[in-house]
């Protein structure tokens, strides 16, 4: 073997011009530049947190308490860091797009090429490994807290689907150091991402990262169905769970049904690519429609999957920041269900103009519209529960309102789409960026921004600082206004999407008003990251260990904060919907029991990370035609399950006694704390712990 | 008892409910590979023409209907043999036949495996392998798909012959076998699917 | 648990494989001797196909109309719904394409 044929054995077809980097110094030209800085900047950002984590001596916490934890509590928190992480990356490359096109009129900076990469990574990023990762990762948190289980059904398998996401996200992260990303945008239509024309890595790596971050959220979704209906605490029948259960069983059966048509989309891309099937080439029988449909078969049901829990959590903050029981619940879940279900009936309007008959497009475009009713329904509860409400305008109800004027602006140009003939003319223009922009940053991001800002006193133990957290929610309101109001004008007027430049001078304002935009999300953003810092360093003054800040209605509320790993001491035995309220409002609530009992819990384990760490690797060799080594990990995954499957002490038990010990100090704490009224909320005396106000008092004197 | 084929005894209380959680996710594991396999089929059926076929070899060229009846025998054979282990565990038979059953199992998943690798060899050999039609690739995402699931199947049965001796039949050892069971059964259910859809239709076109 | 119940069960199985085994046995021949028209023969396989897949879900899977399979009956149809609704629209859409090219 020549040196030449070892290296190509050992690091397949890697070599040093495939960096980035070394491009950047080879032609320095500012789009390069940029992508050499942008490998810098993930190089060094890795090598701080290192050293961070280091200078923390926190490697040992760091890997006991949280990589290799089973805890549902702790696994949702950090698919929230990852989805935190990688917005930033999301936001920046959004507004680098935006300047590009502000500049579009004299050509910009950036080369139609990066351009194309740039919206790509922005698409595949905002969508698999912020937004899937933000609610997988407030599920995870809230729902087995919610419903009073102790755990997820499966814990190893929750730590496995963490694991797969962050591969996938590593593999994102790895493109900006090795090659670069795809240009196909976030749905990588064939045959552009076909061996013929990219026969780059590009492809390849949004293939694997997202193929193997959707086999972990097919994973969470089998587990968060089997957890709500299995680990149920007594009396808690399905029509007394609170609604964000029921929107994540409703996101879980999508995560369920709609992954599978993107496995298969995907690994027929790949057999496309790497084995020379003709699944959708060009030539020799190969039907690049079928991908299309594929796709969106998957692509509908996802942004349902996104936002069913926004939609759950706005009803849980709209609830107990009027101080009210939700209005129409019994119609809340059945909406909920419906759009379930039609979100499986109506992928077709993403491909109107690909050429089927008027009647097919009909159907669907019917069907599409149809989807309305039930969101019209939900937002009649969501207003009739906040009349005549005391409503308290914190920082998710900031975000819940902005969700209310701007969604619906959003869920109205939906139904103008869902018209085949006006898609006709608005398809591929700016006017549907506007569209989707608008119903994913006011619908999911708002409402996950809401619901992180509510439930961040359960897991930590400290309030958000209110008055950045009001800067934040205000400059993302704005920010979202100005970035893309504006859009719906400039693609009316018939600007492309996906276009790095332009040559009409009417769409130039109207792309500066957008740049404008894009810098205030830039700095809610930044306003956020403060916010936190801020909180973090104030932890004490804003502490609320007692659990209950907002004079909560659910279950969560009647843990400490944070829970302990077990979460109820004694498994709370229901009674009513809004349990926590009517424990409140009767006595019931904060009692102490006679009778604990030994409890056991699943132990740590590695098997996680293992499957991370070696899906990663074999990622990267799959992409970089590393033979060797993507057997060798795939090895690793099947040995790794099944010497698994040979360890059968998983669980370990923690003795009644420190358990009355934990609870009973916290009871005692409660006990001597002084309940606090709703107007002293956002001040420092809010210990956790709610003075009772109307209506419950009310209904509990009746 | 719920769940024919185990039999956790009475005292088994907590261990119990586990097991109806363990294999009610796996119900939904198979549910979700269900929309998997249903749309290969799918893409299979609106890729059997003839511009899917690009001038290529067509069903009637390349399949062989002796040999695809044996397999559809041996598997249908091999689900019997599993729910008589299935039974055997129930029943409390003792461990010797219950791995006497699955062994029979084994060795029909094996003898189908064989089969159908003869059945592909062959197809490679006329030209017929997947980089020559679309047509052609549908088949061989499908079919050999299936395959995969069986020989998973294959090295399941393996990894329980080993458990079975190391554990003894401990409640896990036995939800994994029920669960290995769904699995069996589930994958000769596809292969209803398969034989009618890909072989038979296509065969008699 | 005992011989009796044991003798029931197996007895199940060999009746749910004697009849799994006709309704293969059945079209294998059909097509195998030919003879009829295609629309007739689909639906002859089609028809049998369904039913050998019900015979399996309740000789071999186990899954019936009692109680206590309710929760399983009811996830399997609701996959089978949007099955069926991915896989006819899939084949709906993509002939309507195909006539059109
Ligand atoms: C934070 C503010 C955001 C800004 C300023 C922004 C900006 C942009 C821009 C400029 C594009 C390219 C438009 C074009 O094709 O010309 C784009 C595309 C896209 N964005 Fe965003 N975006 C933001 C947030 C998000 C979020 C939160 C998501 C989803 C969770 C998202 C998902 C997408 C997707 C899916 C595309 C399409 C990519 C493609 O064409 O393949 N964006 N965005
Ligand atoms: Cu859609």
């Amino acid at each position: 073997m020549t040196s030449d044929h070892t290296t190509t054995w050992l690091f397949g077809r890697l070599d040093l011009s495939s960096l980035p980097i070394w491009q950047a110094i080879q032609s320095p030209a500012i789009s390069e530049l940029i992508a050499g800085a942008a490998a810098m900047i993930v190089i060094a950002g890795a090598i701080a947190v290192i050293a961070f984590i280091t200078w923390l001596r926190a490697w040992r916490s760091l890997w006991t308490d949280w990589l290799t934890s089973t805890d549902h509590k702790r696994i949702g928190i950090m698919y929230c860091v990852l989805a935190l992480v990688m917005m930033t990356r999301g936001v920046i490359e959004a507004v680098l797009m935006r300047a590009q096109q502000a500049d579009g009129l004299s050509g910009g900076f950036l080369t139609p090429e990066h351009f194309a990469e740039l919206f790509s990574t922005h698409g595949t990023i905002m969508i698999f490994f912020v937004a899937m990762p933000l609610v997988a990762g407030v599920i995870n948190y809230i729902m087995p807290l919610q419903i009073g289980a102790r755990d997820m059904s499966f814990p190893v398998m929750n730590q496995i689907s963490l694991g797969l996401t962050a591969t996938g996200a590593v593999l994102v992260m790895s493109s900006l150091v090795f090659g670069k990303f795809s240009t196909g945008s976030w749905a990588a239509y064939p045959p552009y991402t076909g061996l013929a024309f990219n026969p780059g890595p590009g492809p390849d790596y949004w293939i694997w990262s997202v193929a193997i971050a959707g086999i972990g959220t097919t994973l969470s979704g089998i587990n968060f169905a089997v957890t709500i209906y299995k680990e149920r605490a007594p009396g808690m029948t399905l029509f007394r769970m609170p609604l964000f259960c029921w929107t994540v069983l409703c996101t879980s059966i999508i995560m369920i049904f709609a992954m599978p048509p993107l496995t298969v989309a995907t690994l027929m891309l790949a057999a496309d690519r790497y084995l020379d099937f003709h699944f959708f080439t060009n030539d020799l029988g190969g039907n690049m429609m079928n991908y299309v449909n594929l796709f969106w078969l998957f692509g509908h049901p996802e942004v349902y999957l996104l936002v069913l829990p926004a939609y759950g959590i706005i009803s849980e903050v709209v609830a107990t920041f009027s101080g009210k029981r939700l209005y129409g619940y019994t119609s809340l879940v059945y909406a909920t269900m419906a759009i379930a279900v039609l979100s499986f009936c109506v992928w077709l309007h993403h491909f109107f103009t690909m050429g089927q008959s008027a009647n097919v497009n009909i159907a669907f475009g019917i069907a599409s519209m149809c989807i309305a009713v039930p969101t019209g329904v939900k937002v009649y509860d969501w207003m009739a529960t906040m009349y005549r409400g005391r409503i308290r305008m914190t920082v998710p109800m900031i975000y819940v309102t902005g969700f209310f004027i701007l969604f619906v602006i959003g869920g109205l140009t939906g139904v103008i789409l869902a018209n085949p003939t006006i898609t006709y003319q608005v398809h591929n223009t700016l006017f549907l960026v506007a569209h989707f922009h608008n119903v994913i940053i006011p619908g999911v991001v708002f409402g996950l921004l809401a619901g992180i800002h509510y439930w961040f006193p359960k897991a930590f133990g400290f309030r958000l600082h209110e008055g950045w957290g009001r800067v934040s929610a205000l400059l993302w309101i704005f920010g979202f206004s100005f970035a893309f109001l504006p859009l719906y004008v400039v693609g009316l007027m018939g600007m492309p999407r996906r276009s790095a430049n332009f040559n009409d001078p009417a769409f130039e304002p109207l792309m500066l008003a957008a740049l404008f935009g894009a810098a205030l999300v830039l700095s809610a953003l930044a306003a956020l990251v403060i916010q936190i810092w801020v909180s973090v360093r104030d932890r004490d003054k804003l502490a609320a260990p007692l659990g209950d800040p907002w004079n909560g209605r659910t279950l969560e509320w009647a843990t400490p904060s944070p829970p302990p790993h077990y979460n109820f001491a004694v498994l709370p035995q229901v009674k009513d919907r809004d349990d926590f309220a009517a424990a409140k409002a009767n006595g019931r609530a904060f009692a102490d029991t006679a009778n604990y009992g030994d409890i056991t819990m699943p132990k740590n384990t590695a098997l996680g990370m293992i499957i991370c760490a070696a899906a990663t690797l074999l990622g990267m060799a799959l992409v970089w035609y590393i033979w060797w080594l993507a057997m060798l990990s795939v090895l690793t995954i099947v040995v790794a399950f099944v010497a698994r499957t040979f360890m059968l002490d998983t669980t370990y038990t923690i003795p009644a006694d420190e358990i009355s010990r934990e609870h009973r100090a916290w009871l005692a704490r409660v006990r001597a704390a002084s309940p606090i009224t709703r107007d002293r909320e956002t001040d420092d005396v809010n210990q956790g712990l709610a003075v009772l106000e109307l209506p419950e008092t009310l209904k509990a004197s009746r | 008892m719920r769940h024919p084929g185990i039999n956790l005894g009475e005292h088994h209380g907590e261990a119990h409910d586990q097991a109806e959680t363990l294999v009610f996710g796996f119900w939904v594991f198979l549910m979700s590979d269900l929309i998997i396999f249903g749309l290969m089929f799918a893409i299979y059926v609106t890729m059997a023409n003839p511009v899917g076929m690009a001038g290529g070899p067509g069903p009637k060229d390349v399949f062989d209907l002796t040999s695809v009846f044996i397999q559809t025998m041996i598997l249908l054979t091999s689900s019997l043999t599993f729910g008589i282990a299935s039974l055997a565990m129930r029943h409390e038979q003792g461990r010797g036949r219950i791995a006497l059953w699955l062994g029979v199992t084994l060795a029909l998943g094996l003898g189908f495996l064989g089969f159908e690798a003869r059945d592909f060899a062959n197809m490679i050999g006329m030209g017929a392998g997947p980089s020559r039609s679309g047509f052609l690739s549908a088949f061989w995402g499908l079919v050999p798909l299936h395959g995969l699931h069986v020989s998973a199947g294959c090295i399941w049965i393996v990894v329980m012959l080993i458990q079975m001796r190391t554990f003894g039949m401990i409640p896990i050892v036995k939800t994994r076998l029920l669960r290995l069971g769904l699995f069996w059964h589930f994958l000769d259910l596809i292969w209803v699917g398969i034989f009618t859809i890909v072989f038979l239709a296509g065969i008699s076109a | 648990m005992n011989d009796l119940d044991y003798r029931r069960e197996l007895r199940d199985y060999l009746i749910g494989f004697g009849l799994a085994f006709t309704l293969t046995v059945g079209p294998f021949a059909i097509v195998a001797w030919g003879g009829l028209d295609r629309p007739t023969l689909l639906i002859f396989l089609g028809a049998c196909a369904l039913v050998q897949i019900t015979v399996h879900f309740r000789f071999f899977l186990h899954i019936d109309l009692s109680r206590q399979k309710r929760e399983d009956l009811q996830l399997i149809l609701f996959s089978v719904l949007l099955l069926i609704i991915m896989a006819i629209g899939t084949i709906w859409i993509m002939g309507n394409l195909a006539m059109r090219m």
